[in-house]
């Protein structure tokens, strides 16, 4: 066996790869519940590809056959139901994963310097898993697949001068139709996966480069042991693969309960709309994304005012914002602690703010702008309300961050 | 020309969402119970012999769904099947989409997706509202489905039944002449259905036969649902004692983690 090894230590690096990578990656000890979710968005990321293959096996990108070619791996398929139900939550449960990793960042200031890099790839693997997941909504061909994408690639339309024609060009016709189908099954079958699971190679390689940040936001790597290990940390294996483990399994419990009990999840994971075949004729009475689109999507709808330019104009402009901001919030952020910890009463309010303004926006995206669910306003005021606490938590960084007072930050890790 | 126009829509809005109408019905629950086999049989009964010969189930087979409510080949074939000649072919309905155009001006729908579209209380809701209506080409009007072009299939079941209205004041304050001023309207509400003419089952009965195709129904959306929850059980079992090993496991490693 150890000869074995050596032959191939002499023609690849296996044990350097090894070793680097898990048995002697240093990962900080102090690691808590919000440092699970980096594994688990590689599981489900393997989890969507997996299932994706057997689903492409049965699935048939045709206008005239989709539809039926879905409820075909439901009924006919053995063990299609639940493959099929796999990949429709997983696709949820992606979105689940990966914003709460993005909001472990913000709460400990993991794209802070020196991760400003690492963050920004994982942003482009954000907006990359946005359009895996809006092409991969266009495939079941139903009534809200299409409409949905109908509504999203007419957005485009409001760029001046060439919109309409760049629409047309993305469609491959005047409206979603087959050649829209097709070039969105090529997209998410091999396209934007290939992309994804680079660019998740790429994340791994500078995060190994740059070393973990843990809850205390402090680099471990500055008190090293004689042997130059870092005092405070822990080789990834064995004490990350097992403790990730647990954590794989109550995700997996949590899943399962989706997949088995609610793969519908009243409404919010497979709308009661798209189990009505796409009809041209016949638009649903409300064109709703999926619950993870729905915070821009307030955003898009919450610009009412032709100022200069067309509202809906704005309203393209803001989303695409709405989600650009992310890649400068290594910048913006001039506070001198990365934790939270070690940070004042301003931006644990601000911060408190913008998941609450995201959440809300996320909910008033799923209604009509004019009906009122919350109370007082037609929901498009409110709408436009926490758009301007979004944008604010983001263009006022630069001086609360500042202003803020902080704590002294320990010298080693605490518990 | 048109702001008036504009105004002119817009006033007869209220109007266009009373006339969609549907949203302002309450719909009444069903009792769902997939293990319930006799109630699925009586179910798939009703749906072959009165819905089957203008509504497909196009995505289900025949002998599926004997397999799925125990019933054997030959009873599926005997019984259940007379639009097609293999047990092995979907439930396609016995009407050409052209008769049904000609007929009744539209195409029925596919069955197999409404209890999931639609929901389980709507169509027993529905299927329970439909209403003598001079007025309508084929003298059946719906509460649910207003306007909807399907007769009352069922009316030697059901019998027929008169809808009864009361009418309710509907208070609302409206601008005139820039002042703010309240207007009373008169609106008519339905209230209740009256048997007119009694068809071969009593209410109960009927109710109760409706529940038993809405069962069908849901069973015929997702036959999976028949096993779905019994294998979820399985499988949350097995993460419950994978996870007692795992967590042990890492408890045991972090032991000289201080």
């Amino acid at each position: 066996m150890e000869k074995f090894l050596a032959w191939i230590d002499d023609r690849f690096p296996l044990t350097k790869v090894w070793e680097e990578h898990l048995s002697k990656y240093y990962a900080p000890k102090n690691f808590n519940f919000w440092y699970y979710f980096g594994s688990l968005a590689v599981l489900v990321l393997v989890m969507q590809i997996v299932t994706g293959i057997f689903l492409t096996m049965h699935y048939k990108p045709d206008t005239a056959l989709a539809f039926a070619s879905v409820e075909f791996i439901m009924r006919d398929v053995s063990w299609g139901w639940l493959i099929r139900y796999m990949h429709s939550t997983g696709a949820s449960f992606f979105f689940i994963v990966v914003y709460l990793h993005m909001f472990r960042a913000m709460l400990y200031g993991s794209h802070r310097k020196p991760r400003e890099l690492l963050w920004i790839i994982g942003v482009i693997i954000f907006v990359a898993l946005m359009a895996e997941s809006f092409m991969g909504y266009l495939l079941p061909w139903g009534n809200m697949s299409y409409w949905g994408a109908q509504v999203i690639i007419s957005l485009f339309d409001a760029i001046p001068y060439v919109g309409p024609v760049l629409s047309e060009w993305i469609r491959g016709d005047f409206v979603v139709a087959d050649a829209t189908l097709n070039r969105f099954f090529a997209f998410h079958v091999i396209a934007i996966p290939l992309v994804l699971v680079i660019l998740v190679f790429v994340h791994i390689v500078a995060l190994h480069k740059v070393g973990s940040n843990n809850p205390d936001g402090i680099e471990i790597k500055k008190k090293k042991d004689a042997n130059g290990i870092p005092l405070d940390g822990i080789p990834f294996h064995p004490y990350y693969t097992v403790k990730d483990i647990v954590g794989v399994i109550v995700f997996l419990m949590v899943f399962a309960a989706v997949v088995f009990f609610a793969p519908e999840l009243g409404g919010w994971f497979l709308e009661h709309d798209n189990f009505v075949p796409a009809n041209i004729l016949q638009t649903p009475p409300e064109i709703v994304p999926l619950w993870y689109f729905t915070p821009y999507y307030s955003i898009l709808r919450a610009n009412t005012v032709s100022f200069l330019l067309d509202a809906k104009v704005w309203g393209v402009i803001f989303m695409a914002l709405s989600i650009m901001v992310f890649f400068f919030l290594p910048w913006l952020d001039r506070s001198p602690v990365k934790s939270i910890r070690y940070r004042g009463w301003i931006y644990k309010t601000a911060l408190a703010l913008f998941v609450v303004a995201f959440v809300i926006l996320g909910y008033l995206g799923t209604k009509s702008p004019q009906a009122i669910n919350l109370i007082l306003f037609p929901n498009v005021y409110w709408a436009q309300i926490f758009t301007i606490v979004y944008f604010a938590f983001f263009a006022l960084m630069p001086w609360y961050t500042k202003l803020d007072k902080t704590k002294p930050v320990p010298e080693r890790v605490t518990k | 020309m048109k702001k008036a126009i504009l105004i002119l829509l817009c006033a007869a809005l209220p109007g266009v969402s009373l006339a969609s109408g549907g949203e302002h019905v309450t719909l009444n629950t069903v009792k769902i119970d997939l293990s319930d086999m006799p109630s699925l049989q009586r179910g798939a009964r009703t749906f072959v012999n009165y819905c089957l010969s203008c509504h497909s189930l196009s995505y289900m087979r025949y002998n599926r769904m004997g397999q799925d409510l125990g019933i054997s080949d030959e009873l599926v074939k005997e019984n259940l099947m007379f639009a097609a000649d293999k047990t092995g072919e979907l439930m396609k309905a016995a009407m050409t989409t052209e008769d049904a155009k000609k007929w009744f001006g539209t195409a029925p729908p596919d069955l197999s997706l409404v209890t999931r579209s639609r929901g389980p209380e709507w169509f027993y809701t529905y299927m329970r509202s439909f209403y003598r209506d001079e007025k309508s080409s084929t003298g059946w009007n719906n509460i649910v489905f207003p306007h909807v072009a399907m007769p009352n299939v069922l009316y030697e079941l059901q019998g027929q039944q008169r809808a009864v209205y009361r009418s309710e004041k509907l208070e609302s304050v409206v601008e005139k002449d820039g002042k703010k001023v309240k207007k009373v309207d008169e609106e008519q509400v339905f209230d209740h259905f009256e048997i007119e003419k009694p068809g071969s089952m009593t209410t109960q009965q009927y109710d109760e036969s409706m529940r038993d195709l809405t069962n069908f129904m849901v069973y015929a959306g997702e036959p999976a649902k028949l096993v779905r929850y019994q294998i979820g059980i399985g499988v949350l079992v097995f993460l419950g004692i994978f996870f007692v090993v795992a967590y042990l496991l890492k408890k045991e490693y972090w032991k000289d983690v201080h």
